[in-house]
């Protein structure tokens, strides 16, 4: 039974190329206080376009009515639940998007002056005690843009501490349940990969890693807690290991979610780590980014964080451009500052005991909802788990459905699917991660759903394998589109 | 707290439901030494009131009510009213990367509209949906010249954006790919194409150019695309400001586009989050970085849109990616496209001649410093650009980038910029400090 939605009517809305017609307008721009220019004489006539061909021509009351009606065949965090494991969708505070918007922080160009810049310098700087002290971490540069450009500055760092050492090494280690993200954040570093499997309980495999960290491995990149959601246990033991042989403990922050005010990545040996401010700290996906991933790092690599460094000087905030150790600037300017902005604002109003009471709440959903199923669906892995859950279909692909199929009927109940079929570990994952912001109604509800769709798998398979039915559109046939790409509008 | 939706009776039911008589036990799996034995040293959580003070507060530290003449890559443009209206929709602003296409389809929908549009301007046959910025878009474009052309080194003309480059030399310092620039003409501030030959080689796989380039210039983009592919490179052409596209003969001889949307409705928000984009020809599809959301039916024989082409990405080929990224810039994207569609095809022209005249009327009254092309910014001769920056201060104004920091040999170079947005009384008081 389908209790959180039922049908209403969608528009139907024309791509804004279909909608354009010559000489409609949705702006006006102030007179011209002074003389206009001939274009080809101030640019030189070879180097003025012809028109636009194509481009849209819309009025404003047909603007706004094209993107309304177009965001309502989204589903969002603001509709309901979003348990995408690894991706922590939580709810995004509004009161976020309204503080970057504060003009003379959202009008601040990068280069005015700094003394008429500290209220921006002071956030950044303020931002970046907080994560110290969230992760245990030394030292934070907020310069990268995501989570992978992260992970790429904080795998340069390495390089760079390890090259003043006198070898940069040859290989990064990374477990076999890792993001795809790491790998390929290692090789665009210049080091070969080489994978870890994953003990037989889901976590490092510590004698394997053992044999495998020789003079030649830079760094092992761990997720903690891993794409399963299990604590590595032994990540303590693996910190030494590395040092032992002189290489370093890299941490995807991604699952941070699990750990903030509980247990800190600099207490437990990791030497640098990267933080996604657009997972553990709700700043919004907004379909695909911005995002934030500031990286924090041990003493030993401060000096080389990318440049500039915000200084304190006497009462003021300055920067410092000369680190002659500095990896070099990752990205144009100081980092995504809007994106900082909200993640401030999200732990200011959480402080302290707030951030660990989210911390709480999030793995008592997680935990409730493995209960909740573990009756209906095959749990590979047994350890106890934090924020997220890692189901599989075993149970379901003897009737022929899949993971895939699981996901796609879960749209017909109103919730956005799970992470379908990641870590790779797992053979058809059901990766479930539902964060603190989901009351125990919209929990429930997903439960009953879940449980629902796993009775369906058995008595009307069908059914399930070809849902979603109630989406306004039904399976899209992605191979088509990947076999002859069509990437753009053209004229009929 | 408020943005947890438990009751405590609801979390002692749940609590209870998972066998466990305190949420304490939740963890009790995890190492002693692990463990934080106190709590985090960050103050009490504060109200939402307090939070808009405190930012407010902030703001008050900054710049407030000055006319400005900054440009350099981030650039002073009125954002259009719609903009934010759309994508404060909790529909844009709270969905995740549009992997399950049946919910998706508003977002799909407009990337879909995004690529379309920067293709239309670009003159590229295809564009992404967007990168983290224009800097990184840049070593993105030199790894795909390298992959691409099967050669290793990279050629970048000195007019780039000064910290673009820096990026570039970051990402390239660990690849074995050597980075070389070239100069400008001191006279005009386009490319130095006598330099640009010497430094290119049969082993080069991109130069790397700007138009407008950092001085503001239009720079020599067919000449370049010439020299370029003679010796079997590509050219990439990188821009900072979208808005001359509405007025400069777009970079149709690039293989690859690498720029930056800040223009383009996306406040400048003290360096980002901006939206850079890659746009190339055809034949490197399958070397782009970056999501692409592609045309397709749904079963029922609809046209439908999906991210397509993703054995490119890291979530499928690992350590064999065309990139490592991931999250990218949707949401920026979005107010790009909707900048686009509220000028549309006259309004951007219309912007784009308003920059121009803006800028022309501003270069009359003091002294370039070169004699080539530009949009809506120019290096203009001034003796001892701080000292001036600081007599326009007191009446507030924020003057132009002094060039000394990035360029030695311009140390009396001031970088102005005018847009729509600095009227002529402000471009006269300029004037007077400057003349």
């Amino acid at each position: 039974m389908i209790e959180k939605v039922r049908h209403h009517l969608s528009q139907n809305e024309p791509l804004l190329f279909e909608r354009s017609s010559p000489g409609k307008r949705a702006y006006q721009l102030p007179e011209l206080d002074v003389p206009a220019v001939d274009p080809a004489e101030a640019l030189g006539a070879e180097n003025v376009r012809a028109e636009i061909a194509g481009f849209p021509e819309v009025s404003e009351v047909e603007a706004i009515r094209h993107f309304t009606r177009l965001s309502t065949w989204n589903y969002a965090i603001d509709h309901g639940m979003y348990p995408l494991g690894s991706c922590t969708m939580k709810y995004n505070p509004r009161i976020n998007e309204l503080v970057a918007r504060t003009e003379a922080l959202a009008w601040a160009h990068p280069y005015q002056p700094e003394a008429l810049a500290q209220g921006s310098m002071e956030v950044m700087a303020r931002l970046e005690a907080a994560l110290a002290e969230i992760t245990g971490m030394d030292a934070v540069t907020l310069q990268p843009a995501a989570g992978a450009h992260g992970e790429l500055t904080g795998i340069l760092l390495i390089r760079a501490l390890l090259q003043k050492r006198g070898n940069p090494r040859r290989k990064i280690l990374i477990p076999d349940s890792a993001h795809g993200t790491n790998p390929a954040t290692a090789a665009i570093a210049g080091y070969a990969v080489e994978n870890i499997k994953s003990s037989e309980s889901g976590v490092l495999d510590v004698a394997a890693l053992e044999q495998l960290v020789t003079d030649d491995v830079a760094a092992l990149m761990v997720t903690n807690p891993n794409t399963l959601g299990v604590f590595e246990e032994n990540i303590i033991h693996a910190a030494e290991i590395l040092h032992a042989k002189g290489a370093m403990l890299y941490m995807d922050g991604a699952n941070m979610n699990a750990l903030v005010g509980i247990a800190r990545p600099g207490d437990f040996g990791v030497d640098v780590m990267h933080l996604n401010l657009h997972k553990t700290f709700s700043t919004p996906h907004g379909g695909g980014g911005p995002g934030a991933g500031p990286v924090a790092v041990k003493a030993p690599f401060e000096p080389f964080l990318p440049a500039p460094r915000l200084k304190r000087s006497g009462k003021r905030w300055t920067y410092d451009y000369k680190r002659k150790h500095s990896i070099g600037r990752v990205k144009a300017f100081y980092g995504n500052f809007g994106v900082l902005v909200r993640a401030l604002a999200y732990i200011l109003a959480h402080g302290g005991a707030g951030l660990r009471n989210a911390t709480v709440d999030a793995v008592l959903n997680a935990v409730y909802i493995r209960k909740k199923l573990e009756p209906y669906y095959d749990l590979p892995y047994p350890s106890p788990n934090m924020h997220e859950v890692v189901f599989s279909d075993e149970r379901q692909a003897r009737h022929g459905v899949r993971t895939g199929d699981l996901a796609k009927r879960l749209i017909d109940y109103g919730f956005h699917p799970y992470t379908v079929s990641f870590p790779l570990i797992v053979h058809g994952a059901l990766m479930i991660e539902p964060t603190e912001t989901e009351g125990k109604m919209e929990i429930d509800q997903f439960v009953d759903a879940m449980i629902s769709i796993a009775r369906e798998a058995e008595a009307d398979p069908q059914l399930v394998k070809s849902a979603p039915h109630g989406t306004r559109t039904s399976r899209v046939d992605e191979v088509a589109a990947a076999r002859k790409p069509v990437l753009r509008w053209k004229p009929a | 707290m408020r943005y947890l939706p438990k009751s405590n009776s609801e979390r002692r039911a749940m609590l209870e439901a998972c066998g466990v008589a305190h949420a304490d036990e939740l963890f009790a799996h995890l190492p002693e030494a692990v463990r934080l034995g106190r709590p985090l040293a960050l103050d009490a959580g504060i109200s939402e009131y307090e939070i808009v003070q405190y930012f407010r507060d902030r703001a008050a530290e900054n710049a407030n009510g000055y006319a400005s003449f900054l440009g350099a890559g981030v650039y002073r443009h009125y954002r259009p009213v719609l903009v934010d209206t759309v994508v404060s929709r909790g529909e844009f602003l709270t969905s995740y990367t549009p992997y399950q296409a049946e919910i998706s389809q508003g977002t799909l929908t407009a990337i879909f509209e995004f690529q379309t549009m920067l293709c239309q301007l670009t003159g590229m046959d295809v564009a992404n949906a967007s990168m983290y910025d224009g800097s990184t878009a840049v070593p993105e474009a030199a790894m795909m010249a390298v992959r691409a052309t099967g050669k290793g080194r990279v050629v970048i003309a000195r007019s780039v954006h000064p910290e673009y480059r820096e990026v570039l030399h970051t990402y390239a310092r660990h690849q074995g790919m050597p980075v070389a620039e070239f100069g400008y003409v001191p006279e005009a501030g386009t490319i130095d194409l006598e330099d640009l030959d010497r430094k290119l080689d049969p082993l080069t796989a991109a130069v790397i150019i700007q138009s407008p380039n950092f001085f503001g210039i239009v720079d020599q983009v067919k000449t370049a695309a010439e020299m370029a592919h003679r010796r079997g490179a590509l050219l990439v052409v990188v821009f900072t400001e979208a808005v001359s596209m509405g007025i400069v003969e777009p970079p149709v001889d690039a293989d690859i586009v690498a720029g930056e949307l800040q223009s383009f409705a996306i406040s400048p928000s003290y360096g980002g989050p901006y939206a850079g984009i890659l746009a190339v020809k055809e034949k490197l599809i399958r070397q782009m970085p970056g999501r692409l959301v592609g045309q397709s039916i749904d079963t029922h024989g609809k046209r439908a849109f999906c991210l397509t082409l993703a054995t490119r990405e890291q979530h499928i080929r690992r350590e064999k990616a065309t990139s490592n990224i991931c999250t990218n810039q949707a949401l920026i994207a979005l107010m790009a496209t909707v900048f686009m569609t509220v000028y549309g095809k006259e309004g951007l022209r219309e912007l784009a001649a308003q920059n121009l005249a803006k800028a022309h009327y501003l270069v009359s009254k003091v002294a370039p410093r070169f004699c080539g092309k530009f949009f809506n910014e120019f290096v203009a001769r001034v003796d001892g650009p701080e000292d001036a920056n600081k007599a326009l201060l007191k009446k507030k104004i924020i003057g132009g980038v002094p060039l000394g920091r990035f360029y030695p040999e311009l140390a009396d170079g001031m970088l102005l910029c005018a847009t729509e947005m600095n009227t002529r009384a402000e471009m006269d008081a300029v004037a007077e400090v400057l003349a």
